[in-house]
Formats: structure tokens, sequence, C-alpha cells
């Protein structure tokens, strides 16, 4: 998995997905659209393209971070709950501030998710017994628990059916003026760039970041801050969309090693890369009708999930 | 030896004073007293064994020498100033310390790993001389065939001569090591031990190390310090402590000693 492979794939990707949907637009004939094709083109179809570069970059980044501050390969914002805690967030705005905006919506999942991670760390420093797929069963649980609160008030408040929008994500609805949140993500991508080897660091443990002279409380909580940032910003303009912060890190943890200095950058590219061919693959199977992406990440990502736990058993241990 | 390429900051402190203290240490977990009103002090440029039984509180008490742990009570002293008025990079510069590593899962190669123990004195950028203080630890750690496999493709004792080479690139005046011989079989417990010494003879290296065959302690260290129960139960001089007497004090077990090529080996099979 070469950076110069990867780039290639990147905008080869892109521009299929310009060109594919229900309106017809060949880029043989781009140079003769009508205005209305263009209107299509740059209202619809290039915010689309942004938003899931956007959310597969931050989205694999954010599953990294938590992967590697939890030093355990299974936990991501899904495993973690943050997902639900980020909808419980956007169901109480929904429900205490009436005609909230989504900058507002947006906050308040972020406050959510936030809390949600924090609890999980802190469940994590109690419990003693860690094991690999102990911690994330917790998290799970953690989830699910949060994940009923929401649907019960969502159905005394009648909200069930827009609740369920949040729960699958689909980038079919992106428009030009509608996603901008997204936006968000892309200095905090930046800032995990710049922590890289703090987070390595802290990926060895408690003890050697402290003889390291790192300050690894200051280091947990920017990481978990960043995640739950992302997710929020996520959740709030896209929905969820489970196991993409999960399989996409592992992957590439296989064959680049932690050390996030050498597997950030490939995490970032490959989370893009995907995500737009779950996209693409989605708008193009049962065309001129469209699988919800959440439905092709959960498919194809569990099956390449599998294999690789069935290939590498020791490795997660 | 080239590890010490850049000139070195002088200390004040000269082989054989007391560099490192400890005053009055009392540590307790959930209401029980692990380590109870512990004074020692560590000679600057020797080899300081910990030993004791299982559960004595050596591993409590190295912790709290290098910060990994708070101490609830007394006064741990780096080179005369409280631990505590440290900050923490300065103190990364100081002293290092390799817990027991064996739970780590993290996918590093040897190399990446032994870089990261220059991360104390250039957080993101490894400059050249970095690289030096790198290459040479691989080499004193004999790894340079290894060092760019995966730290999961390597067995126990290598893993674990890759952390030392780690703590060697942290190129720190005090090394604390938390039982660097389990996992190890004779051949590497040796070559570690004897590493360890030309560390200290010919840099000056100040190191302490919790060893469970008190024979490694005897035959490698210059000082031994032992405990008991979270108490002290004796400090000094290798030879002052390997007798049977105070080898009964502090195993309950009747030990003989032997001398063999001038180093005294403790016999504790019975």
């Amino acid at each position: 998995m070469k950076i110069k492979y990867l780039i290639p794939a990147l905008i080869l990707l892109s521009i299929i997905s310009l060109f594919v949907g229900v309106q017809d637009l060949s880029i043989w004939n781009i140079h003769n659209f009508t205005e209305e094709q263009w209107e299509t083109l740059l209202i619809s179809r290039l915010p689309r393209l942004l938003a899931i570069i956007i959310v597969g970059v931050s989205l694999s980044v954010a599953g990294l971070i938590m992967q590697q501050l939890t030093q355990n390969k299974f936990v991501s914002p899904t495993t973690a709950g943050t997902l639900d805690w980020a909808r419980l967030g956007i169901l109480v705005a929904i429900i205490a501030f009436a005609g909230a905006s989504t900058m507002e919506r947006l906050f308040v999942a972020f406050l959510f998710a936030l809390g949600g991670t924090f609890l999980f760390m802190r469940i994590l420093e109690r419990i003693r017994y860690k094991n690999v797929i102990f911690v994330p069963l917790v998290g799970l649980m953690l989830g699910s628990v949060v994940n009923a609160v929401t649907t019960f008030f969502a159905y005394q408040y009648d909200l069930i059916q827009s609740l369920n929008s949040w729960m699958q994500g689909s980038f079919s609805l992106v428009l030009r003026g509608n996603f901008e949140i997204l936006y968000i993500g892309i200095p905090l991508v930046i800032i995990a760039f710049i922590f890289a080897n703090r987070f390595t660091v802290a990926g060895m443990g408690r003890d050697f970041s402290q003889s390291l002279g790192l300050n690894y409380k200051q280091i947990m909580n920017i990481g978990l801050l960043i995640v739950a940032v992302i997710t929020a910003a996520v959740v709030v303009t896209i929905g969820s969309i489970p196991f993409l912060g999960l399989i996409i890190p592992n992957i590439v943890s296989i064959m680049r090693g932690d050390n996030l200095r050498n597997s950030l950058p490939h995490t970032a590219l490959f989370g893009a890369i995907f995500l737009l061919i779950c996209d693409i693959l989605g708008r193009v199977l049962i065309y001129p009708y469209e699988i919800p992406i959440g439905l092709m990440v959960g498919v194809i990502g569990s099956a390449l999930f599998l294999y690789l736990l069935l290939r590498r058993k020791s490795y997660a241990t | 030896m080239a590890l010490n390429m850049l000139e070195r900051q002088k200390s004040q402190f000269e082989t054989g004073d007391i560099a490192l203290e400890v005053k009055n240490v009392s540590k307790s977990f959930d209401g029980k007293k692990v380590v109870k009103d512990v004074s020692i002090g560590v000679r600057k440029g020797s080899i300081t064994s910990f030993i004791g039984p299982n559960g004595a509180g050596k591993s409590t008490l190295i912790s709290m020498m290098s910060r990994l742990m708070s101490h609830d009570s007394g006064e741990v002293l780096v080179e005369g100033k409280p631990i505590k008025s440290y900050k923490s990079d300065e103190l990364a510069k100081k002293v290092s310390i390799l817990k027991q590593a064996n739970n780590i899962n993290i996918r590093l190669t040897v190399r990446e790993l032994v870089s990261f123990g220059r991360f104390p004195h250039s957080r993101n950028r490894l400059s050249k001389a970095d690289w030096g203080y790198v290459d040479n630890a691989i080499d004193y750690m004999e790894l340079r065939d290894m060092q760019d496999k995966y730290l999961d493709q390597l067995s126990g004792g290598q893993k674990q001569r890759a952390f030392i080479a780690m703590v060697l690139a942290q190129d720190t005046d005090y090394i604390i090591l938390d039982e660097p011989l389990n996992n190890l079989d004779m051949k590497h417990s040796v070559s570690i031990m004897k590493t360890l010494r030309k560390l200290c003879d010919d840099l000056g290296k100040t190191i302490l190390i919790v060893v469970h065959d008190i024979n490694f302690a005897s035959c490698y260290s210059d000082d031994i310090i032992a405990m008991k129960d979270g108490e002290l139960a004796a400090q000094g001089h290798c030879h002052e402590i390997i007798n049977p007497t105070t080898l009964k004090k502090i195993y309950d077990m009747d030990i003989g000693i032997e001398e063999v090529n001038c180093n005294k080996i403790c016999v504790y099979f019975t």
C-alpha cells in the first residue's frame, strides 16, 4: 500500500463518483453541458464527493486515534458507543430546543459524544480484566443502553422516523449548503498529524509515556476531543456510518504498523477510497435506486473484517 | 563507546556520591501499606540490585523513584532535588525506567521503537545526532539484523533487548529496570547483565535493577538493597549483603555461599 498508488486511485474514483448518478452526466460530454447539468454537478455531485472524502478521512483517523489511545484494535467510535451518544445528543437537541440549527445540534451532539467517550475511558480505567474482546464489548453494551434510552424518548416524542435517518447514514441528501459543517474535520485531522508521534508514544501505555516525559493525560484528552468532534459532525450531517473507523485502521496497521507517522497518511487516504468505493457500488448496484452507505460499509466492511480476523488470529492478541 | 557523543552537561554529582535518595517514603494501596517508611541511597555510577521475596514492595519503590507513582509521604530526591520539582520532559532526560513490558502490543519495528527513546530530546523530528544514538543503541544490544522486524515477530528475549535498546537511546544518567531478566534464557540474562556492567563502567551510568535470582545480583552489582514486607531489610555493598545471616533474614531460607572465581554464589536449593 503505497501513497503513489493511493492518490491516483482516489483521483480516479473521485472522477467516477462525479459522473455516476440518476441524471445522465457523461464526462465525454462535459464541453457542451447544459446549465442544468452544470448545476447538478456543482450543487449535488461535487458536494457529495467532498462529503464522502472528508467523512472517509476523518472517521478513519478518529478510529485510529481511539485504537491507539485505548491500545485496543477493536475500539472505534462504533464499538465505544461514541456514535450512540452523539445520536442521543441530537435527539436531546431536537426535543429540548425546538427548531435548533444544525450548529446547535452539532454542539449538543458533540457534548454527548465527548461525555460518553470519557465515561467509556473511565470505565476502562476501572476494570481490571482488560481482555482485547472484553473492552469493546463494554463499549457495545454501553452504546446499546444509550440507544435504548434514545429510542424510548424518540418514541415518546414521536420522533422515531426522523431518528431512523440519523441511524442510517446517507450521502444522497448532501447538497451544497448542508454539509459544510464536515469541514471542521479538516483542521482536526491536521492536528492529528502534528500530534502523530505523541499518539504513538501514548499507544505504548502510561508507564512508557511517563518514562519518555509525555504528558499522558493531556494527549489522551486531546485525542478524545478530536474523536468526539469528528463523530458528532458526521452524525449530524450524514448519519452514522458503522465499522469505517474500525476496519480501515486495522487493515493499514497490518501493512504499515502502528507508528502513526507512517500509518496516518495511509489510513486517511484508504478511508476515503474505501468509502468512495462503497458509495459508488451503492449507487450502481440497484440503479436507479440507492443502497444506503451505512449498509454498504457494514456489509463490505464486516466481510473484510471477518476475513482479517480469521486470517490473522494471533495478530490482535 | 560512542553513546556519549554530545557534550553532556556536567553534573555536580561525582561517581560514588549518593545521587538518588529516598527518605522515609511510604505508599499504600486501598489502605494496605506496601512500602513502609523506607530510606535508601543509590551511589552514582554504580549498579544497585533490588532483591527480596515477591510482594516485598520493590517494584512500587522503584516506580516511585522514577515518578511513575506518587509517594504518600516522605521524599524522593534526584541529584538533591525533589523529584516532584522536575518538569516531566526534564526528568525524562535524566531518569528512564523500563517496567515489565510483556503486555505491550503495539506494532512497531525494532528501529522505530528504539527511535522513540529519543522522544524526550527531540519530540517530532529526529536529528542526525539522534539517529546516531539510535544506531549505537541497536548495535550495543546486537539488534542490527532484526531492526526492521515488528515487535510481534520477536521472541520474548529479543523483545526485551529491543526495549532495553530504547532505554539506551534515551541516554539518561539513571536507568531503572524492573525485572529485565524476565523471560530470558541464561545466555541472554548473562549478556544483558554484562551489557549493564559495561554501561556502568564505561559510560558512568547509574543502574537500578530489580532481580529475582540473587546470583545475578551477587555477581554483577556493586550495591544491594533488600526489601521484605514493604520494609528495608538490608542495604550495602554487595559483599556485605551476600552472607547466610542476612539472606536468612530476607528470604527465611538457609542459603549457603560458595566462592567460585572470586564470585559469591548462593546455593539456595535445599
